[in-house]
C-alpha cells in the first residue's frame, strides 16, 4: 500500500513572512494520498488547508519536507518543469470558477490542452466535448461562460479539470459559492467522476459536503489531528432525491 | 508550445474585447496611414519634379552671362551683357561634346489678334532651339536658318496662346499675330507641356528667329542665356569644361580673372532638388515617426492595464500548466497582433487617403513599397518594443497571488 501512492508527503513545514514575523501555516504534516482516493480536507479557517492544497498543485514550494508526486520529488523542479507538472498531472477547481469571461464552454475546457504541444487540434476538440458530456453539458458546450448558471459554471470548471487525464484533481472549496442544493449536484458529479477511479482532494468547511467524501483529513494549526475514513459515507444522489421529497413530500 | 496555439490564444483575448483592440489599434492605424500617406506625397512631388527637369532634357546645358552669384549679391549690369554671336560661334568650333548650340533671347509683351489680345512673352532662338529644349512642333514647321539670317517677322506659338486669341481646337497656322505692333506670321504651333514644377505655364510664349526678336523688339545684341545640348548625358560634364575653356578664350579672359559667364545643366538641378525634396521627406517622415510612436505608447498603456485586470486569468493560466515564458509570449503576440493589424489597416487607409489627396487636390503622390514595408516592420517592432514592459509584468506574476487577485 505504502508503494503505489500518488502523493507523499512527509514533514511538510510551510512559513510565511509578514513583516518581521514569521507565521507557521504548515508544521510538519505527513500525508498519502492513494489512486481512487476522495478526500475532504477540513478544518478551521487559517488551519492551513489552502496552503497545503496549492503545494500539492505545485503552485507553491514548502520550506521544509518532501512532496512525491507519482515518485518525483517536486523540491527538485524549476518554475517550467512544475508548469509542466501541472499541466499533464493535476486539475484545479477554484470556488470562484476561474473561467476565462466571454468565451464559450468549450474553449474553456479545451485551455489546458492548448499548453500541451503533443496534443492536435483535432483530439483536443474531442477531449473537451468528451469531458462536457461527462459533467452533463453537452447541450452548452458553445455557450459563453457568462450566459452560465454558478453551478453550470462549476462544471466546465470540473470538465477543464478532467480534460488532461489528471493523476489527481484539487478543488479549494469547490461548492462554496452555491446553494446547498447546487452544491449536492456538484457533489454528484465528483462522487460519479471518483467512481470512474479519478482521485480527488477536496478542501471544504461544510461537514455534510465533506459526508460525501470516503476520507476525511482534518487541520488544526497547520497540522494533521485526524486522518479517518468519512463515518456513515452518502451518496449525493440520494441526498438529492430526499431533498426533493422534503420540498414536494406529495410527488 | 507551437505557434500556432500561441496565436489562437493570443486572437481569442483579443476577440473577447474587440472594441477595447479597435481603440488600442487607432494609434497605430493613424500612425500608420499618416506615414504612408505623407511619404506619398513627398515621394509623388519628388519624382514630379524630377520627371519635369529631365523632360527639359537632361543633356542641356544653360550658358548665363554675368559671374557666379556669391552669397546672393549679383554682378553689375555689365556682365550681363557678356554673351553675344561670337560667343555662339566659338562654342560650335570649339566643343566636340557639344551637338547643338542656340542662342536664348526674351521679351514680354502684349500679343493681339483681331479683337483679342493677351499678355506673353517671346522668346528668340535659332533653329536649334526646340532641340535642345526637347519641344515638338506640333502643327507647321520650325523657322529655317535663312529665315534667322533674314530675321524673318515668322513664329511659333504655344497651346495658351492659341487658346487665348484664337479659341480652343483653331487651326492659326498662316495667320499673322502682332507682337509689340509688329506683326509675326505663324508657322507652327508648339507641343503642350503644361505647367512646370513651379507652376508657370510653359505653352504661354511665342517663338521666333533670335535676330527678329534683337532686331525688331528688344535693339540688342547679347543674348539672355545660350542653351547647348552635350552629345550625350554622360557628356555633360566634358562638354562643360570644354565650353569653359572657349569661352574663356572668346571673352579673353586672363588666368587670373574670374569667368564672367557661368554654366548650368540640367543634372544639377536634378540634384538640387532631390536633395531639397530628400529633406522634404526626412521631415514628413519624421512627423509620421512621432505619431507612430504616440501610438505604440497607447499600444504598451492599454496592455498594461490589461495586465493588471487580468491577473487572475494569468493566474489560472498558470496553473493550469501555462509556463511564464508562454504567458510572455502571449502577452507579446496579442500586442505584435494589435500593433500588425493596425499596421494593415492604417496602409489600407494610408492608400486610400494618399489617392483621395492625388484624384481631390490634384498632387501627384506615389505609394511605394518601400513605405509599406517600412511601416510593417515598424509596427513589428512597436508591437516588440511597447508589449516586452506588459508582457514581462504578466510572466513574472506568482500563479497563487494572481489567482486570488481582486
Ligand atoms: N501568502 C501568504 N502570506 C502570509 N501568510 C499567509 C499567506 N497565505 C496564507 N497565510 C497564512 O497561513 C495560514 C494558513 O492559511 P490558509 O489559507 O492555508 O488557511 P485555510 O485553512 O485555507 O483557511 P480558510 O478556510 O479560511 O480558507 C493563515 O494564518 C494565513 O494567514
Ligand atoms: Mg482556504
Amino acid at each position: 500500500m505504502q508503494n503505489n501512492a500518488i502523493i507523499e508527503v512527509r514533514h511538510l513545514k510551510k512559513d510565511y513572512l509578514v513583516g518581521n514575523e514569521i507565521v507557521h501555516a504548515l508544521r510538519g504534516v505527513d500525508l498519502s494520498i492513494y489512486p481512487g482516493d476522495f478526500v475532504a480536507i477540513m478544518g478551521a479557517s487559517g488551519s492551513g488547508k489552502s496552503t497545503m492544497l496549492n503545494i500539492l498543485g505545485c503552485l507553491d514550494k514548502p520550506t521544509e519536507g518532501d512532496y512525491i508526486l507519482e515518485g518525483i520529488n517536486v523540491k527538485s523542479l524549476n518554475k517550467n518543469q512544475l508548469a509542466e507538472i501541472r499541466n499533464l498531472k493535476l486539475g484545479f477547481v477554484f470556488q470562484s470558477y476561474n473561467l476565462l469571461p466571454r468565451t464559450s464552454a468549450l474553449e474553456n475546457v479545451e485551455l489546458p490542452l492548448l499548453y500541451n504541444p503533443v496534443i492536435k487540434a483535432k483530439e483536443r476538440r474531442a477531449r473537451a466535448e468528451a469531458a462536457l458530456e461527462s459533467v452533463g453539458l453537452a447541450d452548452r458546450m458553445n455557450h459563453l461562460s457568462n450566459q452560465l448558471s454558478g453551478g453550470q459554471q462549476q462544471r466546465v470548471a470540473i470538465a477543464r479539470s478532467i480534460v488532461n487525464d489528471p493523476v489527481i484533481i484539487l478543488a479549494d472549496e469547490a461548492t462554496g459559492n452555491l446553494d446547498s442544493h447546487t452544491s449536492y449536484e456538484i457533489m454528484a458529479l465528483f462522487q460519479e467522476l471518483n467512481s470512474q477511479g479519478i482521485t480527488i482532494a477536496f478542501v471544504t468547511h461544510e461537514p455534510d459536503i465533506a459526508a460525501f467524501t470516503s476520507r476525511n483529513v482534518l487541520f488544526r494549526d497547520g497540522v494533521i489531528i485526524k486522518d479517518s475514513l468519512t463515518q456513515n459515507h452518502m451518496s449525493a444522489r440520494e441526498a438529492l432525491k430526499a431533498m426533493a421529497l422534503e420540498t414536494h413530500p406529495e410527488g | 508550445m507551437n505557434i500556432i496555439n500561441l496565436i489562437k490564444i493570443a486572437l481569442n483575448a483579443m476577440k473577447r474585447n474587440k472594441f477595447r483592440a479597435f481603440l488600442t489599434m487607432l494609434g497605430v492605424i493613424i500612425g500608420v496611414a499618416s506615414v504612408i500617406a505623407m511619404l506619398s506625397i513627398g515621394q509623388g512631388s519628388k519624382e514630379s519634379i524630377r520627371e519635369q527637369i529631365s523632360s527639359m532634357g537632361t543633356n542641356m546645358v544653360i550658358i548665363h552671362p554675368g559671374q557666379e552669384k556669391r552669397g546672393g549679391v549679383s554682378m553689375g549690369n555689365t556682365s550681363s551683357q557678356s554673351l553675344e554671336g561670337r560667343d555662339l560661334e566659338a562654342i560650335m568650333d570649339n566643343c566636340p561634346s557639344i551637338s547643338a548650340v542656340s542662342p536664348e533671347v526674351n521679351n514680354a509683351g502684349q500679343v493681339v489678334f483681331g479683337a483679342n489680345n493677351c499678355p506673353t512673352t517671346i522668346f528668340g532662338g535659332n533653329e536649334n532651339y526646340t532641340y535642345i529644349k526637347k519641344i515638338e512642333v506640333e502643327n507647321g514647321h520650325m523657322f529655317t536658318t535663312q529665315e534667322i539670317k533674314s530675321a524673318a517677322k515668322v513664329c511659333l506659338i504655344g497651346q495658351t496662346v492659341v487658346d487665348n486669341l484664337f479659341g480652343e481646337g483653331a487651326d492659326p497656322v498662316g495667320q499673322t499675330i502682332r507682337f509689340k505692333k509688329i506683326p509675326f506670321k505663324i508657322i507652327g504651333v508648339l507641343e503642350e507641356k503644361g505647367q512646370n514644377t513651379f507652376g508657370q505655364d510653359q505653352d504661354d510664349l511665342l517663338l521666333a528667329p533670335y535676330t527678329t526678336v534683337q532686331k525688331r523688339i528688344t535693339a540688342t545684341t547679347y543674348f539672355r542665356t545660350i542653351l547647348a545640348s552635350a552629345i550625350s548625358e554622360e557628356a555633360v560634364e566634358t562638354a562643360t569644361t570644354e565650353i569653359e575653356e572657349a569661352l574663356r578664350i572668346s571673352h579673353r579672359l586672363r588666368d587670373s580673372d574670374e569667368n564672367d559667364f557661368n554654366i548650368r545643366t540640367q543634372q544639377e538641378l536634378v540634384t538640387t532638388f532631390s536633395s531639397v525634396s530628400d529633406l522634404m521627406l526626412v521631415l514628413l517622415g519624421a512627423i509620421a515617426t512621432i505619431s507612430l510612436i504616440v501610438g505604440g505608447i497607447g499600444i504598451m498603456n492599454i496592455m498594461y492595464v490589461s495586465v493588471t485586470e487580468r491577473t487572475r486569468e494569468i493566474g489560472l493560466r498558470m496553473a493550469i500548466g501555462g509556463k511564464s515564458k508562454y504567458i510572455l509570449m502571449q502577452f507579446l503576440c496579442e500586442s505584435i497582433l494589435l500593433s500588425i493589424t493596425g499596421g494593415m489597416i492604417g496602409i489600407a487607409l494610408g492608400i486610400g487617403t494618399s489617392s483621395i489627396v492625388k484624384n481631390v487636390m490634384g498632387w501627384p503622390t506615389i505609394v511605394t513599397t518601400d513605405s509599406i514595408l517600412l511601416s510593417f516592420l515598424f509596427c513589428s517592432f512597436i508591437g516588440i518594443f511597447f508589449g516586452w514592459y506588459p508582457a514581462r509584468k504578466a510572466a513574472a506574476l506568482d500563479p497563487i497571488n494572481a489567482l486570488r487577485h481582486e
